[in-house]
């Protein structure tokens, strides 16, 4: 194969990679509490980031590289979890109370 | 494409920075900079392929890992009060 391939195949999963990284940093700004928004960075942390490392790998190749960014894969793939429970169940401790209705300012479209 | 992956990825650092300024409970904050380490090994690792340097991603690995203890450890210090401290198992209150 020529050697453009794997630079053409990787443009797919870089575009999706920083797709999902940006929903899941909108969905950051956007969702109303912590404990959603921890559930929107979830998303990037683990979708987006996944997309873009394999976005990368395919055009390092089989090479040491490759290994890195499999091995940040790993990493990024195990502490996201461990870290967005310890933060789910400190806000618990400190009693952050989720909101469960929408604020009545913002007027829904529900009477 | 590498390099608009790497805007995609410092849009998404003015994302987690504005979170972190505006977060009301500390909370936000500490998932705002735990996001900031996320995108940072990833911002890191993209410049590497971009500028053609494959030792940034050693970098990348070592703040993987220092991300997720920095997290840990603001986490028990506002939870305790001070990092010392052994933690006893509380009953689950609702």
């Amino acid at each position: 194969m020529s050697e453009w391939f794997p630079e053409l195949l990787s443009w797919p999963f870089l575009a999706a990679g920083a797709f999902f990284y940006l929903v899941g940093s909108i969905g950051l700004v956007r969702m109303p509490d912590v404990y959603t928004r921890m559930h929107a960075t979830s998303v990037s942390d683990t979708f987006g980031a996944a997309l873009l490392l394999i976005g990368m790998m395919i055009t390092a190749g089989l090479s040491l590289v490759t290994a890195k960014l499999f091995v940040i894969f790993l990493i990024i793939l195990f502490t996201g979890p461990v870290a967005t429970h310890a933060l789910a169940r400190a806000a618990r401790y400190a009693k952050v109370k989720p909101v469960l209705h929408k604020p009545e300012g913002k007027s829904s479209s529900k009477p | 494409m590498f390099s608009a992956a790497a805007i995609a990825v410092v849009i998404a650092h003015i994302f987690a920075v504005w979170r972190a300024l505006k977060g009301p409970t500390v909370f936000d904050r500490v998932l705002a900079a735990h996001t900031i380490g996320t995108a940072a090994i990833l911002l890191l690792s993209l410049l590497g392929f971009l500028t053609g340097r494959p030792e940034f991603l050693d970098i990348g690995i070592t703040y993987a890992l220092l991300n997720l203890i920095g997290t840990l450890a603001v986490l028990k210090f506002f939870r305790y009060g001070d990092l010392s401290h052994a933690g006893e198992e509380e009953p689950a209150e609702t």
